[in-house]
Order: structure tokens, then sequence, then C-alpha cells
């Protein structure tokens, strides 16, 4: 069976764009803290969702939503909510995170199928399992800590359906598990749905040197005319024991085009790009790109190769962990 | 209110860690958790030293638990966790792996690494047979009432972090290795030099966080010592001190003086920078804006935007 390209989308025009462009499934956020893209002027509002869903079912596409930050205490009722108007929206698919939501929706929503968020790190066939057999989980989208060998082993002793990223954002931290954002500017992915958030960063230039800084404390620096990567906390430069450097992971995102032979071998059933953050015209282009290299898979053609390099903005690519180079 | 010790999060030799067990019997805290949380690779290294601890400490009157792995991936790791249950002690899961794994009607608690953000969770994990929950420290005062409410109700012992270098993040990689440009296989054990964590600066050399393998934690140590009559207030029925190398029996000394209030939360803070004179304190998860605020008089990188 052909990969499933699973694409995000952060507007309607984004969607509208990805579902022309190819996209089996499209993936989106409704425009509040719910979500883990929680920007300014992204996502649905429920009306914009209807229409959106409405419109990739009429083109054979799929959409699912990311409900998938962690619910705060004294207020689930938004995110309570949040899946009763998925599921009024007649949405393929919740993208849950959180325990007490994932049990809130099997209860109340048992019809609505449900899918296991990155956010919540399910890193081995156990828990994965236990998701299942609990909540009733179809399919999980695995951290971004495993090798391709770690997913076909996980593949090989479950029946849930596994989803991994191919493009875009690499976290090199255990997705849902990590609060470095919040502990630099109080803004975090699991609680405000935000990792290094565009309103603590500064960019300051003296001498021809340009520093960023987020949250008040510098942590990239560059000469002029050099590339200023955004700075992300994780693919920060820092100082340690008289060697400084991109002690985390170096400015790079993600990029397992040329793996996705091994991803399907190891049992993967669909590949996830990141960014719903971008531009219809990116995810067009993405979108196009992983469908051509997918339908040459499953007809045997070679795969294209390097399509996306220019999409990264100037960033150096890596396969991540996949090829087991972290170990 | 009980005053606990969670788990030791760095690569201490076994005859440091024995020492810092021992030490524990005569301090005054009510509950450890030991075991290896961070990387499974350190857990051989004293492993066959644990039963005797576990028992030392109970006949010392401390209730004691074992905590799981905080990111469990490997098969050797998942066989690890599931030995744990057999253990007949009672397991803190840091990681929900361990749940599965764990005898139906055994005594459960939860660790900070879970998490545990609203009473849809707790309710949840307290219908599994969880008793005790450490919150994330991630969670400001208000979800912390909010919790500690809805523990009591469901019989659900809520506690914080009391003190500590604060878990802020877990991956895959090792990050000791990667400075050393080895792999995490091949890790050499770059970490056991860092009893406490290597100190990660920012470019301008200001301290920021602190490199624990695959861990990574805070340059601060958060402490609520000042705070215990707010979180008492609030519900929590328990504090958890983090193991550190030095000082950490008067550490539990000063805690449970400010806990029986012989001493103030304020009074307990100047014994804290006086017993190290370059501890960086933070309490900014819990009452302030970031994680990395300090509602006392030190002085804190400012957000200039």
């Amino acid at each position: 069976m052909v990969m499933e390209i699973v694409c995000p989308a952060g507007t309607p025009a984004a969607l509208r764009a990805a579902v022309k462009a190819g996209a089996h499934t499209v993936y989106c956020g409704f425009n509040d803290e719910t979500n883990a893209r929680n920007f300014p002027g992204l996502n649905f509002d429920r009306q914009e969702m209807r229409e959106g869903i409405a419109f990739a079912h009429a083109h054979g596409s799929k959409v699912l939503i990311a409900i998938n930050t962690f619910p705060r205490a004294g207020n689930e009722a938004i995110w309570h909510r949040a899946v009763a108007d998925a599921e009024s929206c007649h949405v393929d698919a919740v993208i849950l995170a959180d325990l007490g939501l994932l049990d809130y929706a099997a209860r109340n929503h048992p019809g609505l199928r449900r899918h296991l968020s990155v956010q919540a790190a399910a890193a081995n066939a156990d828990v994965i399992n236990f998701y299942a057999q609990t909540f009733d989980v179809k399919r999980v989208v695995l951290p971004r800590v495993l090798s391709v060998q770690e997913i076909a082993a996980i593949n090989a002793e479950t029946e849930v359906e596994t989803e991994v990223f191919v493009f875009g954002g690499l976290c090199v931290m255990a997705e849902g598990r990590c609060s470095l954002s919040s502990y630099a500017t109080g803004l975090s992915p699991n609680m405000n749905g935000v990792c290094s958030p565009a309103n603590h960063v500064e960019y300051r230039e003296d001498k021809g040197v340009l520093d960023a800084r987020l949250g008040g404390y510098t942590i990239h620096r560059v000469g002029q005319n050099e590339p200023a990567p955004y700075p992300t906390l994780c693919k920060g430069c820092f100082g340690a024991s008289n060697k400084s450097g991109h002690l985390f992971e170096d400015p790079v995102s993600l990029n397992a085009e040329q793996l996705i032979p091994q991803l399907q071998k190891a049992g993967v059933t669909a590949l996830k790009i990141e960014g719903r953050q971008r531009s219809r015209s990116y995810v067009a282009q993405v979108v196009r790109n992983f469908r051509g290299a997918v339908d040459a898979l499953e007809a045997g053609r070679p795969m294209p190769e390097g399509m996306l390099t220019r999409l990264s903005e100037g960033q150096a690519m890596t396969t991540g962990a996949y090829k087991k180079t972290w170990r | 209110m009980e005053l606990n010790v969670g788990p030791n999060q760095f690569f201490w030799s076994a005859d440091r860690w024995t020492k810092f067990y021992n030490d524990l019997t005569s301090t005054p805290v009510n509950r450890v958790v030991l075991g290896e949380l961070v990387c499974s690779k350190r857990l051989p290294f004293y492993q066959d030293r644990i039963p005797e601890a576990v028992s030392t400490l109970i006949e010392a009157g401390k209730e004691v638990a074992l905590t799981s792995l905080a990111l469990i991936t490997l098969k050797r790791e998942r066989k690890q966790t599931a030995e744990l249950a057999e253990m007949g002690v009672e397991v803190e899961i840091n990681d929900l792996t361990t749940l599965p794994h764990l005898p139906k009607g055994a005594k459960l608690s939860v660790g900070p690494l879970v998490n545990v953000y609203n009473e849809g969770t707790l309710a949840w994990l307290a219908s599994q047979g969880v008793k005790r929950i450490c919150l994330p420290p991630e969670l400001p005062l208000a979800s912390v009432r909010t919790l500690a409410f809805a523990g009591a109700d469901l019989g659900v012992a809520i506690e914080t972090w009391g003190h500590g270098r604060l878990p802020l993040a877990i991956s895959g990689r090792c990050y000791h290795a990667r400075l050393h440009k080895r792999t995490k296989d091949n890790c050499q054990f770059a970490c056991e030099v860092d009893p406490d964590g290597l100190d990660v600066t920012t470019l301008e050399g200001q301290p920021f966080l602190a490199m624990n393998g695959v861990q990574t934690l805070s340059d601060t140590y958060a402490t609520a010592v000042h705070q215990i009559d707010t979180l008492r207030e609030a519900g929590v029925s328990a504090l958890r001190l983090s193991p550190q190398s030095n000082g950490f029996i008067e550490l539990c000394k000063l805690y449970r003086q400010v806990l029986d209030k012989d001493i103030s939360g304020a009074a307990a803070i100047k014994t804290l920078t006086r017993l190290d004179d370059n501890v960086r304190l933070s309490d900014g998860f819990l009452t302030g804006n970031r994680g990395v605020d300090w509602s006392g008089d030190q002085a804190q990188p400012t957000l200039r935007v």
C-alpha cells in the first residue's frame, strides 16, 4: 500500500493547497491553546474547520485535528469542547497527547478515531500497546528520538499504525517532555503550544556582529552576511567545559526523504511533514515532492533526489536519529 | 507535611551512591525514591547495591520506592522496567511504559516526569491505583492548588518540587557524549566527572543550563523553602528534595526546620546561600513569569524586548 503523506496546514489556504498538491491527509488545529502550534494568525476557527474538512473530503483527502497540548488545570472544558467540535466538523481523527483528554474522548466520543500525538512521547511497543488497549488509539506519531531499526522493532510488536516525521523542524528532546522554553521564556509547548516564542526573541547588531537572544539569553551569534538561524533554544550555541558550539543540536532541519524506502520496510504507515506555520506555497511544494516519492516507490521507479534542499531556508539538513548516528 | 527525597539524577560512583543512602538514614526525611532515572547504562555500576540500600532505609523508618527510567526505548530498558515490578518495592512511574508492567493492586506513585497537568489525568491515574503524584515542576501555583484539591477527593497525595536543579528535558541523544565527539553507545561514561551536572553557559558566559548525559537540567536550584506555607495552604502534602553531591544532609535538616516552623523561609534562604555562596536559586515556575525567575534579590537576566 502506498505510504500516506500527512501534511500540515496552518490556514484554510494552506489546506486547500495541500489537498490540491496531492496530500492524502492534512492536519491542522483550532485557533487557540489546544494545539501545539498556537501562533498568532495561524489555525482555524470552527467555521473554517468545517469548510476545510468538507473541501478535503470532496477531493478525497482526510483531515486530522491536533488537540495536543496538555489541558490547563481548572480549564479542561476548553479542550473538551475542541474534541466535541472536531467530531461535529466530521474530522477523520483527533491527535491527542494528554492522558485525561484521551480518557475523556474515549468515553464521550467513542466513534471519533484517536491518534496519539508525538507530544505523548510513546517510544516503545509496550506503551504504544497500552495506549491502544486503554484508549483504543489507532495510530501513534513516533518521537523523533528513534532510529529506523528501533521503529521496525516497534512495528513488529504492535498493530497500531505508526506515523513518523520526515521533513521540517526537528525536536532533539523527547517531545512533550521538554520545559526548556518555559524555563527561559515562560511559555512552553506543553502548556501554551509554543516553543522559543518570537515575542521573546531579540536581535542585536554591534560592530558587524549579530546576536540572537531568547528570553534575555544570548544563544546565537553570527558575523555580517552569515545566515542567522531562528534562536530555537535546543539549537542555540552554548559553552561548557571550555568548549563552545551547538551543544545540543546544530541549527538543522529534518529531511528523511532518502530514508522513505527503509521506513516503508520498517512498517511505517504514514509520513508526516512538520510546519503548520509555513506558507501554502512551501506546503504545496513539499507535498508534491513527497507524494512523488511515495508514488515512485509504489510503482518501483527510482526515488526523485534532493528536491527539497532549497526549502530549508539555508539550514543544513539532517536525518536526525533515524540513521542511528546518535547511538 | 512530608519531606521526601527524589531519585538521584546524576552518575555517581557506587561508593558515593552507597554513602549517600547510608547518610540519609539519619536525616529527618520521610520517604526516599531511589534507582536509575536518567540513563540505563549507569545502572549496572550500582544495581547490586540497591537491595541493601532499600533495607537499610526501611530499617531506619523511611518509606522507600524505586523509580522507573524517564525514557524507555531499548529492549534492555523494557526488560529493566519489567524487573522493577518484581522487586517487591513500591515503584514510582516516570515513564508511562512502567504502568502496564506493574501488578494490579500494587501501590503506585507517579513522578514529576509524567505529564500530570490537569484533573482529568489525575483522576485517570487514580483509577489505575495511583496514590501519590509528584507534580511536574513546570506547573504554576494555580494548577498545583487545583490538582491538590482534586487529589484530596480521590485519595491521591500531591507532592511538589522542593529543591534542586530542575529536570527540563530528556533526549535519545547523550550530550555529554556529543561534547566529547562520541556516540551514546560509546560514551565512555563522560558524565561521571560531573556529580551535579556540567554547567552550560550562554555565549556571554552567563550560567544557564546543566548537562547530564541524555538529560538537560536548569543551572539554578529551584527552591520552595520560602513558599512552604503557601504550598501547605494549597493542599500539597509533601516536598521533594533532589539529591546533590554536597551539603544534602544539611539541606534535609534545613527544610525540616522550616516545615516544623523552627525557622522562617526567609531565614532558610539566607542559610542556603551561606551553605553554597555560588548557588543560584529560582522559583519562577511556581510563582514567576519564567522558570528561571527568582523572587529574591539575586540578579537574573532580564527580557529586553
